[in-house]
């Protein structure tokens, strides 16, 4: 363990440095620097309002921060706009779904590989039957457990099933590194054991960002913690030495704990 | 996609209607009406401007309120060409859709960097914009419009392809209904389709996925602003007149009824709606000069309590074959 957290340290595959955020006067992100390393699956929990949704925006785009950098793959990608993002490697889940609603699943997942397979001025043949798209979305979606799921409008999907789909599309875009934005929100017990597994499967193949609220997926998964209060990061570390943080009890561990 | 969210006109419907424009030069002499050759003239060229708006507004979701300017500009451009005694079609036709294009390319890349109402409201400003430079313009008639003395020319190697008989004129103009029906078809179900209509639906979703979608719903508003040109050329050469009013916000508005009344993002639903709203203002004008007390309720319950519009009525008494 030790070898990997020098590793992460030496070389890491997603870092921030000194990022900030504030909406009006309240402080989302606060001199957060934060370091990701390649395979590796990094939790960051927090109360409500700890900055979580914020943090990932500013990672994947949606929002600008107001200062410091944010390192990809070994280069800065603080200005690149959303899209630019995706085609370096950096895919997302939406805590609040967001998908394709009147689209199939599969036309879903097929506009996903489309945004990876160049550009898309293309204006004359027809995607319903180019199998350079429908092929590999087909796949991704065996992968994540929605094959014959395929031809269902994605609005009528079970809400587990939709946050499947999202883990689809994010994989599709053949991503380094997958941004989880509360993946087992609104699961019941049964569907949030088969998100875990089904993270844990991809953890073999994917670096991930893990924003979650639920303690057993954190810990059930994580290799390493951060812990975010009021957009500050008040400590890093494996899932054991968070256990054994005593601000982490403190702060955000020890009410849920004792109650 | 949407046409799986709205239901398809049946073939049946679509078949009848072509038909009927097909033989309506034919038709209409026989019964006694010669006038309505005129009417379905007008109607095939509102339904090309139709489904140039449907391209963006039903599938894009980009509620333009300012399509009669381009319109206008493809009008006035042929208007314009034939006042300094220039009819050649081969030279009015492509500067025409050019300047379409380019009106649409400069008001979309402004539009488009807002949503919802401003959209609209922008939209309906350089659409105003427009009209008012055709208002000021003394050069051209102003407020009175401007005669078009004659139809383009089309002479190829001594080959006179004259569009001044009315019989021809029509003919040419179904044919580009149908070639403008089959792009846009061809269009939508291609990437570049797929993109503008998962903007639609969730822009944000398609950005995070990869796709820059600015670049491309500029794009489809471009080519939306081109056809509509296309239908002005129409216009100009058809009524041999154009005005302001042509590109009056009214205009506007009217062609995006067409558009929600026959059903937005179907192929064929904005050909529906033109014809229903040009065939019921020619009907309820003959009853009454009051007909837009009973126009007005009308539009306003088929877009209250019918989804898909027409297209999606007639989708409900229609039976399907599966798999068409």
């Amino acid at each position: 363990m030790s070898d990997k957290m020098a590793d992460a340290m030496a070389d890491p595959l997603l870092a921030t440095r000194s990022l900030r955020k504030s909406f009006g006067g309240i402080v989302a992100t606060d001199d957060l620097s934060l370091e990701v390393a390649a395979g590796e699956i990094h939790a960051v929990i927090g109360p409500n309002g700890a900055g979580k949704t914020t943090l990932v925006n500013l990672l994947s785009g949606l929002i600008k921060g107001d200062g410091g950098d944010i390192v990809f793959d070994g280069r800065a990608v603080s200005r690149l706009r959303p899209a630019a993002r995706a085609h370096r490697g950096l895919a997302r889940s939406f805590q609040i779904t967001s998908i394709f609603a009147d689209f199939s699943v599969l036309e879903n997942v097929a506009l996903a590989v489309q945004a990876r397979s160049g550009h898309s001025f293309r204006f004359w043949r027809p995607t319903g039957d180019d199998q350079r798209l429908r092929g590999p979305a087909r796949e991704v979606l065996a992968r994540v457990g929605l094959a014959d799921r395929a031809e269902i409008l994605a609005g009528n999907l079970a809400h587990g099933e939709q946050r499947q789909l999202e883990i689809a599309m994010a994989l599709a875009t053949e991503p380094k590194m997958l941004l989880l934005d509360e993946p087992m929100a609104g699961m019941g017990i049964e569907e949030s054991q088969r998100m875990i597994a089904l993270l844990d499967e991809l953890k073999a193949d994917y670096t991930m960002l893990l924003i979650e609220h639920d303690m057993d997926a954190v810990f059930a998964l994580a290799d390493r913690i951060t812990v975010l209060v009021y957009g500050r990061s008040i400590a890093t570390g494996t899932p054991a030495d968070i256990r054994a943080n005593a601000d982490v009890r403190d702060a955000y561990l020890g009410t849920s704990e004792t109650g | 996609m949407i046409s799986t969210m709205f239901g398809k006109p049946t073939a049946w419907t679509t078949t009848v209607l072509l038909v009927v424009f097909a033989l309506m030069p034919f038709v209409a002499p026989a019964i006694g009406e010669a006038f309505y050759v005129d009417v379905f003239t007008r109607i095939m060229i509102w339904s090309i401007a139709a489904v140039g708006l449907n391209l963006i507004l039903g599938y894009g979701g980009m509620v333009s309120f300012g399509h009669a300017a381009y319109i206008g500009i493809g009008g006035y451009t042929v208007a314009i060409f034939g006042f300094h005694d220039i009819t050649n079609g081969f030279i009015q036709w492509p500067v025409a859709l050019a300047i379409s294009g380019l009106a649409a390319l400069v008001f979309g890349a402004i539009s488009l960097r807002t949503r919802g109402v401003y959209f609209i409201m922008i939209t309906l400003a350089f659409a105003q914009m427009v009209f008012f430079l055709g208002v000021s313009a003394d050069k051209y008639g102003s407020n009175d419009g401007l005669n078009v003395w004659n139809r383009s020319t089309f002479e190829v190697a001594g080959l006179d392809l004259s569009i001044d008989d009315n019989m021809t004129f029509y003919y040419v103009i179904f044919a580009l209904l149908l070639l403008v029906i089959y792009v846009t078809r061809r269009i939508v179900n291609s990437r570049f389709g797929m993109v503008i209509q998962g903007a639609r639906s969730n822009d944000t979703r398609l950005q995070t996925v990869g796709v820059p979608t600015y670049a491309y719903r500029l794009t489809a508003f471009v080519i939306s602003g081109v056809i509509c040109g296309l239908a002005g050329v129409l216009q100009a050469n058809f009524e041999q007149f154009v005005s302001p009013d042509m590109m009056d916000w009214p205009r506007s508005g009217e062609l995006m009824f067409m558009v929600i009344m026959g059903g937005m993002g179907s192929l064929f639903g904005p050909v529906l709606g033109a014809t229903a709203f040009l065939i019921l203002s020619e009907v309820l004008s003959g009853i009454t000069i009051h007909w837009h007390l009973i126009f007005g309720p009308l539009l306003i319950l088929l877009v209250l309590y019918v989804r898909g519009g027409l297209t999606g009525l007639i989708g409900k008494f229609e039976r399907r074959p599966p798999g068409v």
